[in-house]
């Protein structure tokens, strides 16, 4: 921003948007640092903020008693599937429509993007009835397909918005200096896709990674994933703070640092275009 | 242009009409399985739930006969959705108000030359990538626990009685902590619109010794006014449906306080067994969304125009 202000006057500004982001930030951070303590002390008053022993026993024990690896594979597994999969459908899907868009192109965008606009209870029941009798609950390949279904449009749509931008100049150029269909696609415009495919990717990961209303009712043990885990915790007798933290210090960290890599990605994914 | 919408189908591969009729049938091919695979996820369960909605169905008793608009009857004269769609009501504008007010504070607090502008994005923007159940765990133990929690700690130590949150105000102990992951989100997305303002607008407005005030009103607040009908209108579609806080710090109580429209149709079905209400409900539900949903496809289909 170029607007010319005294230094003063930064300093300022800087100060306010420090306690701010700070304010926001403090949940998380409260978490990491109470993961990192006793349970006697997780729940002292006044609570210790830098000065008590600090421990990482928390974390060895959510390893031991409870089967922390299993639900976290479920969650790699379930995320990075549903994504692999949705692009697998969703690249060849967004490629025909922004490189040979029809009449209905536009209508069919707009219907693709009405599907992400139902509400999961509208069709909760049916899908419990549907999975029990295909012994699809509790079943990694029947969650894994609601998280695939529940991001497709989303897939589609940021593709598209993607794809759209390579210029068709540069494809005239390449047909120009004699370049065949198959060197063009491989050669000229999956370099130049790749960047918004990993990216889609990217966002995609985070969305199922943190979907909590379908992982909850769909899944119990052997298919859940991260969310279900530390749901548990909210049952009185396992309310443990300091494993809790420390359960869900290491079931966020790893999203919240692929998500800081997509923050630009998440804009436009989530708003469908509308803002870049 | 090769492929601005209008424009005769490709004009990627070679033009004549063989070419032409060629990639166009690739090109359907190519669209079929997303089309064929939501449409069937579209239609299938929806036509089930208004299937059911119409039936006497009992999870333990299977299905039964066909009773017409009895479920609608019983679900909308239920004394229960009433405080349900209050409820759900309370939250959508509640969180609405909340993350837009604090979302365009922050936007434009960061907007500003601020010193490590990097990390503060950094930090304000994590809330939004902390799954559902952990920050609803999170806050009700941690921070607003009557007796062990830090605000209770804050409280005392100002000499005032600490709230305890979830009896005494429930529906605003989980308004506050979705606001919270999605505050975040309207602060990135008002942030991302500031930061397109026209630098000789600024500029210009700057030479007119124009007050911060006015010059909010007359050239910022238009200028975001896109941005933030984005944000409410994706929040309203997202807030519709709150689960997972609720499921694991209420469980919609004490007793309806914080049952939303989702969480009763939830109950109603998987608790309760009542297969028919609930689809019902569901019903219900997929109406209230769909009056937001003509609203945001409205303005995101006026894009693809542009």
């Amino acid at each position: 921003m170029a607007r010319r202000r005294s230094l003063p006057h930064r300093l300022t500004v800087t100060g306010f948007a420090w306690i701010a982001a700070l304010l926001i930030f403090f949940p998380i951070l409260w978490m990491v640092v109470t993961s990192f303590k006793t349970e006697l002390e997780a729940f002292s008053t006044p609570p210790k903020f830098l000065f008590f022993q600090w421990t990482t026993e928390n974390y060895a024990e959510v390893q031991e008693r409870s089967n922390y690896f299993g639900f976290a594979l479920n969650s790699i597994l379930l995320s990075v599937g549903s994504a692999i999969a949705g692009l697998l459908v969703a690249v060849p899907a967004a490629w025909a429509m922004a490189f040979a868009p029809g009449k209905r192109t536009k209508d069919l965008l707009m219907w693709m993007l009405s599907t992400k606009m139902m509400p999961g209870v509208g069709v909760l029941v049916p899908i419990y009835l549907i999975f029990r009798d295909l012994g699809l609950l509790d079943a990694r390949l029947g969650i894994g397909f609601v998280l695939f279904m529940m991001n497709l449009p989303i897939l589609v749509w940021m593709l598209y918005t993607y794809f759209k931008e390579i210029p068709g100049e540069i494809l005239e150029a390449a047909r120009m200096d004699g370049a065949t269909l198959w060197q063009e696609v491989v050669h000229v415009l999956t370099p130049m896709a790749v960047p918004g495919i990993a990216s889609t990717l990217l966002l995609n990961i985070i969305l199922a990674w943190n979907e909590a209303f379908w992982t909850l009712n769909l899944t119990s043990s052997k298919a859940a994933p991260l969310t279900v885990f530390i749901a548990s915790y909210s049952s009185p007798e396992g309310l443990f703070w300091a494993k809790l933290s420390a359960a869900s210090t290491l079931a966020i960290a790893p999203i919240l640092v692929l998500g800081w890599f997509s923050q630009r990605q998440l804009v436009r994914g989530l708003t469908f275009g509308a803002v870049k | 242009m090769l492929r601005r919408a209008g424009s005769p189908p490709l004009g990627l591969w070679d033009a004549t009409p063989m070419a032409t009729r060629q990639t166009t049938l690739l090109a359907r091919a190519m669209v079929a399985p997303s089309v064929i695979l939501l449409f069937l996820w579209m239609i299938v369960p929806l036509g089930m739930t208004i299937w059911f909605s119409f039936l006497r169905y009992s999870l333990l008793e299977g299905r039964g006969d066909f009773v017409g608009l009895f479920n609608y009857e019983y679900f909308l004269t239920d004394p229960a959705f009433f405080t349900a769609f209050l409820n759900t009501l309370l939250l959508v504008g509640a969180v609405l108000a909340i993350t837009v007010i604090g979302g365009t504070g922050v936007a434009l607090l960061m907007d500003q030359p601020v010193f490590g502008q990097g990390v503060l994005r950094l930090m304000v923007i994590a809330p939004f990538f902390v799954m559902p159940t952990v920050s609803a765990l999170v806050w009700k133990n941690l921070l607003m626990h009557p007796v062990s929690g830090l605000f209770a700690w804050l409280a005392r130590s100002v000499g005032a009685e600490p709230v305890d949150w979830f009896a005494q105000a429930p529906l605003f102990s989980v308004i506050l902590i979705v606001a919270w992951q999605w505050m975040p989100f309207a602060a990135l997305i008002i942030l991302t619109a500031l930061q397109s303002l026209d630098e000789e607008q600024k500029e210009a407005a700057e030479m007119d010794g124009a007050p911060p005030i006015s010059y909010f009103v007359w050239i910022v607040l238009p200028h975001i006014a896109r941005a933030i009908t984005v944000v409410v209108l994706i929040e309203t579609i997202f807030l519709l449906s709150v689960f997972a806080e609720i499921f694991v710090t209420t469980n919609g109580g004490p007793g309806l306080a914080t049952t939303n429209i989702a969480f009763l149709v939830y109950a109603q079905g998987l608790l309760q067994f009542d297969v028919g209400g609930a689809s019902a409900g569901g019903i219900v539900a997929v109406v209230l969304a769909n009056i937001v949903a003509v609203f945001l496809m409205r303005m995101i289909g006026r894009n693809l125009e542009g």
